[in-house]
Formats: C-alpha cells, structure tokens, sequence
C-alpha cells in the first residue's frame, strides 16, 4: 500500500456523521456473501445444478438420437433453441448497456447496481453463445467457425458469431475493470480468514491486481478506460442483435425479410436485459440484504427506463403487422394471420398482454409502482418476450413456399408446418435459465456484489440530495439557476450518511446543503409516492 | 509513476486498429472470392471459362400427370428417407379451380441465395452450374434452408439408413448415404452426368416431362429419347422460370399449358 492509495481519512459528513463508519457499512455489506455462508446457499445452488444437468442430459440425448427429437421437422427447421439464442444473448444486453448508458449519463443512483447488472450480462452472455451448440446439426464441427479457410465473410452466421465474441470479451473487461479498483479491499477484508476459499480469493484478487494497488493516477485513468469501454459496449451491442437478425430477414420469407428486423431485434434485447436486470437485482437485494443501499427508487427508475423500451417495442410490433396485414401478398397476409388468429394466436397475445401493454399500466399507476410491481412488470416482460421470440422464429420457418406463391388469387393452398414441444428443448432452456442464479450464486461468493469504491465516490451526500430534488419537484420546479451548486466529489468526502440510516435522523441531512445552500427550515419529510422519503418545503403541492 | 497513454494517443490508436481490422477484412472477402456486386450470373452460353457443359433442366408440365415417379425413383437410387425429396411434385390449383401438377428440382440458381449465407462455405457451385452441398463440412446451421424461396433444402434429422456398396465416391456429386446433422438436396445427379447417364428423375419419368438441358451445346433430352433444341425449345413454348422476382435466375425452366401461374407476380395477368 501506498500513500498514493485512496486515502482513508476519517472526514466528517454534514451532519457529524463518521465518514469511515459509513464506509464500513458499505463494504461489510459488499463482503458478507463472500465471508457468510448462509444456510439457503447450497440447496439452491444443487437445486439449481439438478436442473443443469437435466439439461445436459437432455443435450447428450439430442446428440445421440439427432435434432428431430427437439420437435424440429423441416417445415420447422428453426425453434426453440433459435428463440433461445436471441433471448438469452439479448438479456445479457441488459446489464451492460443499463450500466454504460447510466456511467456515460453520470447518473449518480447507479453505484449500487452496476456490479449487479454487468454480473447479469458476464452470466447470460456466454449461456446465450451456449446455445449455439443444441442449435447445429453438427456441433462436432463447430471448430470450423474458428478456421479461417472455412470462413464465408458474406454469412450472416458468421459475423454473428465474430459480433458476439467480440462482445463477450467487452463484457468481460467491462466487468473487470470497476472490479480492480475493489480488489485491494476485498484481499484485506480477507486477510485474517482460513479456509479454502479465503485463500483462493486472496489468490484470485492478487492475479487480477490487488496487490499492485490503485493510485490516483492509475484511478483516474481506470476510470477513463470504463468510460470508453462503456461507450464501445453500446455500439457492440447493437451490431451483435442487427447481425443476429440479419440471420433471419437474408431470407425470402415472410415475417423474416423485414426491414424493421435489426431495430425490433435490439429494442427486444434493451427492453428484457433491462428486465432481467430488474429482476436479479431484486433477488439479490433480498438474499444479501442490500435493501440500505437498493432503495425502491432504483426499482422505479429502472422501471421507467423499461416501460420506455417496451412502448418502443410495441409501437414496432404495431407497425410491423399493421404494415404487412396492409400488403395484398399472400405469403405476408397469411404470416399475418397466422400470428393474429391462427395457429400462433396464444403466443401472441400473451406477448401483447403481458410483455406489452401490462408493463405499461403497472408503470403508470402510481399504486402499482413500487418494488413488488416493478419486480412483477421486470419478470412478466422476461417470459412473455422469450415467448415473443417463439413467435418470431417459428411461423415464418413453417411457411409453404411452394405453394404460397403458386396459389392463385392469393389463396393460400399449401400446408403449414408445425412445431411440437418435446422435453429435450424444454429441459434445456430450463436449464440454461437456472444457470443464470446458479452462475451469479457463485460469482458473488468470489467477488464483491457492491462496487465499493465507485459507492464510496458517487453515493454521496450531494449526489443523493439532488437526485431527491429531482424527483421530489421534477426538474422543471426549480430554475437552473435556483439549483444547488455540485461540487466534484473528490474520492474522500465518500459516503451517504442519509442513505444509510433509516430512522428519522436521516432528514435532517436534508437541511444543510454544502456551499451554504439552505433549505427553508419548515420543510417537511414526505413520501412522494414513488418510495422516497425526501425533504419537500411547504407549499411544493403535487 | 507509471506510463501515461494519453487519452488522444489511446484513441489515435484505436482508430488505426479499427481502420487496419477493415483493411484486412476487405482483404479477406477479396481472398475468399466473394462477389460483392452479386448481380452478375454466369453467361448462360458462349465463353464460360473451362466448363464444357452448363447443366439445366426443362419440366414440361403439359405432361406431368401427378404420378410421382421422378420423387421415388430419385429416393431410391439415392438411399432417401421418404420425406427427403430432392425432386418432389406439388398438386396445384390454377385460377380456373382445375388441378395440375408441379415437380419441383433444386433451381440449380445462377446466383444462389443459400451459397453466401453458409457460415463454413459448405455449398459450393461448380463450374457446371450445380449448387451442391459438402456434408463433410456442414455445420447445421439450416440458414440455407431459410434462405431457399424454393423449399428444396431439407435437414438430416437422423441417421440414414444403411446402404450398399455405391459407385461414386461419398462426396458432394454423390452424397450418398447422407450425414446426420447436415443439410441435403438435389445434385442433379452430378456424379452420373460426366459418365453420359440422365439424373434419376428424368429418366424414370414415363411422360417424358423432364428435360435435361446443356446451355453450352444448347440441346436438351428427356427420357423418352426426345431430343430438342433447347434455345427453340424453350422461346417456342414460352418457358418460364419459378419465383424470378427474387432475382435467383433458375436454371429450370417450366413451359406451362393448363393456364397455370407459375409466379405469384404472374397473378394479375
């Protein structure tokens, strides 16, 4: 250690508070899933693993007996594990662009959930890529992908799996990057323990860097490198679900050549990352006792960001099958009415219900918004849009070519495939789904599940403050120029005495505001409807 | 202190990467022989580099009455499960309500759309004009099954069942038995043309319907023995191709004669 490291100076908060006691608090709350070992740990994780390895069982039987025992048929070519694919690599969207749009926005509220959410997105990437695998007739010859000779630059395949590759590896850096400046707190808060493990992650925090210690400078620039990776995150992200649906629409059917496929497609991906995102992070909230730092704000403003992408979404769900039901051509109006009416009805609906207007209204009602109605509205979207995909892929993979096109007068003559469900494809979704608690249970007992030096910069006094300010009167209520005036926080004055004590003391943090800023003293703690105790001066009618 | 990478030298370097990544890429789509343009088929006749013939097929539908020879005797000589068809004939409706038939061969397509989607470059074209498929290097993706507005493709789903000695070599000419976990269809019969035989389907077909056509010495023979001049043939009864909006350029022509409409654009004449 150096002096160059972040210095631990003990410096008083607003209120008198004791800076270092509020850091310990975060950082006992970051280390306990790593130091604790709580009763429900390993019934979940080999609850969790019997479901893998069913999958894997199932797997091992698709391999011996072939595809066709998946339900695939070639009138159904494309299904489950298609749907799958996009599904789980669009999930993992989730984590990494809600934590690089809110680094890149400096939304300071952020702090406690980037470790979460970028966890999400390191566990559901590689699960989705996993995919690949049930999805070939061919696994054994996977390699070719990676042989150069073989490459076909013009397969949309192809890029796919360069896009998604690359991507992977961003995701890794994305995770490790904020990891290294925690590093050297984890290795200390470890140094008295025994046991395998303790030892392990010593050794495991000294080979990704803790010993070499962070310096201001080597701060400084660790942050710079986030926030290029986060801003190259966002670009990746995109192209990785463009490519992936380019994959369908370089087809000459109908509801998979469409021109609105690359957009649907990263929409799709935003709008259930962002879900799962909600999700695992309300799991994680209630199983490591996060709930001093994860407050229902968070939920809320997650929430709004996902009913903005689910509005998206389902305005181009409205534009897609308004437009093609508008075209006379048998293939599109009969594809259309297959979704609508016909066989895929259920499927549709229930994406238009429960992934499309539910979320919206659970949103929108004030009664509604709170965690439990976030955390419903977060896993009501994941479901119903791995059903959407469903919906996507299987229709147009079992439409008649042949005789759509010969029909004449535009009837529709030929027979429709179908898909049937079997147990193989079914187990190994379900398997690949409990891999994702399964693989965050296990990466949290390795590292810490609080970014520790990004809270103890952002989760500052003056940060909170304004974030209460904007919520309580909306922006709009108080001119810029009445704004309180935000210092850069330096590294030191850390910590958020008001977030982390829940009884009344906590208002009075709200009075005094650094540059001698001064709130009227008449001013009033009041719920605001969206969970949030803050600090409201008489006559702020809603 | 340790080494300082500015930020403009950082980037600096990020944009000759990216610039350098792009560079190699367009080497390699040069080195892979990808036709970016993609729009230009091979000359139907006349000087076409080394290839002596350029293989096409005549379906006379006149005559096809429905009796599905061509599908069996194909999935016989080629050890096919019965939903494989290389060849299949489709019951069609025409405008009038009455009923004909439409057999259905790969195309055979000048510019193949299930070619450049293969992410292991498993399909290949001959200089012969045959699409054909190597199994011993498919991946089963099923993209090309996706991307066929022809439905000829179809999916190895199991293993094939066991066959006997063959005459030709298992390779993409003559892809029999077929792999598992690859995708299949129809070659023409690639590996029995150079030896002067007909594909199985034409010459199994009683009704004389299907032609084998050479657009090099510009002649085409079906079963029976007929023999035509393909270029006469084809201008004199009005050949059409299947689904040439999707600008595949198909190498089987269909001549029509029950009023039938062979593209879905062709509805409103």
């Amino acid at each position: 250690m150096s002096d160059e490291q972040v210095s631990t100076a003990t410096v008083s908060g607003p209120n008198g508070e004791d800076i270092a006691e509020a850091r310990e608090h975060i950082r006992a709350a970051a280390m306990r899933p790593i130091l604790e070992n709580p009763r429900w740990w390993w019934p979940a994780v080999i609850a969790l693993g019997a479901v893998v390895v069913l999958g894997l069982v199932a797997w091992a039987v698709q391999l011996v007996d072939g595809l066709g025992v998946a339900g695939y048929s070639d009138q159904a070519f494309w299904a489950v594990y298609e749907a799958d694919l996009v599904a789980f690599i669009g999930v993992s969207y989730g984590g990494a662009v809600v934590s690089a749009i809110l680094r890149l926005t400096k939304a300071g509220w952020r702090a406690p959930l980037t470790r979460i959410a970028e966890a999400t997105a390191l566990v559901t990437l590689p699960i989705g890529m996993l995919f690949i695998l049930p999805h070939l007739g061919s696994p054994q010859r996977i390699w070719e992908l990676v042989w150069p000779p073989y490459w076909n630059l013009s397969s949309p395949i192809l890029w796919d799996f360069f896009a998604v590759s690359t991507y992977l590896l961003a995701t890794i850096v994305f995770f490790y990057l904020p990891l290294v400046a925690d590093l050297q707190v984890a290795a200390d808060r470890l140094a008295g323990e025994q046991g395998l493990r303790a030892r392990f992650c010593r050794t495991l925090y000294r080979v990704l860097g803790a010993d070499r210690g962070v310096t201001t400078s080597q701060r400084r620039l660790l942050e710079g490198s986030i926030g290029l990776v986060a801003i190259m995150v966002i670009p990746m992200a995109v192209s990785v679900h463009s490519v992936l649906s380019f994959a369908f629409a370089s087809s000459s059917r109908a509801g998979y050549l469409e021109t609105i496929f690359p957009v649907y497609f990263v929409v799709a991906a935003l709008y259930s990352g962002i879900a799962l995102v909600v999700v695992t992070i309300a799991a994680f909230r209630r199983l490591f006792h996060l709930e001093a730092f994860i407050h229902p704000r968070h939920f809320v403003r997650l929430g709004f960001i996902m009913a903005a992408f689910g509005a998206v979404y389902l305005y181009l769900t409205f534009t897609e099958y308004l437009i093609d039901g508008y075209s006379g051509t048998s293939g599109l109006a009969a594809w259309v009415r297959q979704d609508l009416t016909g066989r895929y009805w259920i499927p549709f609906w229930i994406y238009f219900v429960a992934a499309g207007v539910l979320p919206l209204v659970i949103m929108a009602l004030r009664q509604t918004r709170t965690i439990g109605g976030v955390v419903t509205a977060s896993g009501l979207v994941v479901a119903a849009l791995w059903v959407k995909r469903l919906v996507i892929v299987v229709p147009p993979a079992t439409e008649p070519l042949v005789h759509s096109s010969l029909a004449s007068g535009g009837v529709l003559a030929g027979n429709w495939g179908s898909y049937h469900f079997t147990w193989v494809p079914i187990s190994i979704t379900l398997a690949a789904t409990a891999a994702i608690p399964l693989l965050l249970l296990v990466l949290f007992r390795f590292v810490p599940v609080l970014p520790i030096a990004e809270m103890e910069e952002l989760e500052s006094y003056e940060e909170e403050l304004s974030e209460a300010i904007e919520i309580t009167a909306g922006p709009e209520r108080l001119r810029p120029a009445e704004r309180p005036y935000r210092p850069l926080v330096p590294p030191t004055s850390a910590c958020t005495p008001v977030a982390l004590s829940s009884d009344g003391s906590a208002q009075s943090g709200f009075r005094q505001l650094p540059g001698g800023h001064r709130w009227p003293d008449s001013g009033q703690a009041a719920n605001d409807g969206l969970g949030v105790q803050s600090p409201r001066p008489d006559g702020w009618a809603r | 202190m340790a080494t300082r990478i500015g930020r403009r030298r950082f980037l600096g370097s990020a944009v000759a990467g990216g610039v350098g990544a792009i560079a190699l890429g367009a080497l390699g789509e040069r080195l892979a022989g990808f036709d970016a343009a993609g729009a230009t088929p091979t000359p139907v006749s006349g000087s076409s580099g080394v290839a002596t013939h350029q293989w096409a097929m005549v379906i006379d539908l006149r005559y096809c009455n429905g009796c599905k020879l061509c599908t069996t005797a194909c999935q016989a000589a080629h050890f096919l499960h019965p939903d494989q068809t290389w060849i299949d004939v489709f019951s069609m409706t025409n405008a009038a309500g009455e009923s004909y038939f439409m057999p259905r061969p790969c195309m055979m397509c000048e510019d193949p759309p299930c070619v450049p989607v293969c992410p292991v470059s498993a399909n290949i074209r001959t200089p012969e004009g045959l699409t054909l498929v190597d199994q011993s290097r498919c991946i089963g993706t099923r993209i090309c099954m996706n991307s066929c507005p022809y439905q000829a493709r179809y999916f190895n789903w199991e293993d094939a069942e066991r066959v006997p000695r063959q005459p030709f070599p298992q390779e993409p000419a003559w892809p029999v038995p077929q792999v598992k976990g690859t995708v299949g269809k129809c070659i023409f019969c690639a590996a029995m043309l150079p030896a002067g035989k007909l594909p199985e389907c034409i010459a199994s077909c009683p009704m004389g319907t299907l032609y084998l056509g050479d657009l090099e010495s510009d002649v085409a023979v079906n079963g029976l023995g007929a023999t035509v001049k393909l270029s006469s043939f084809l201008a004199e009864n009005d050949a059409v191709k299947f689904k040439e909006s999707y600008g595949t350029h198909p190498r089987v022509y269909y001549i029509l004669g029950h009023g039938q409409d062979v593209d879905a654009d062709a509805e409103a004449g």
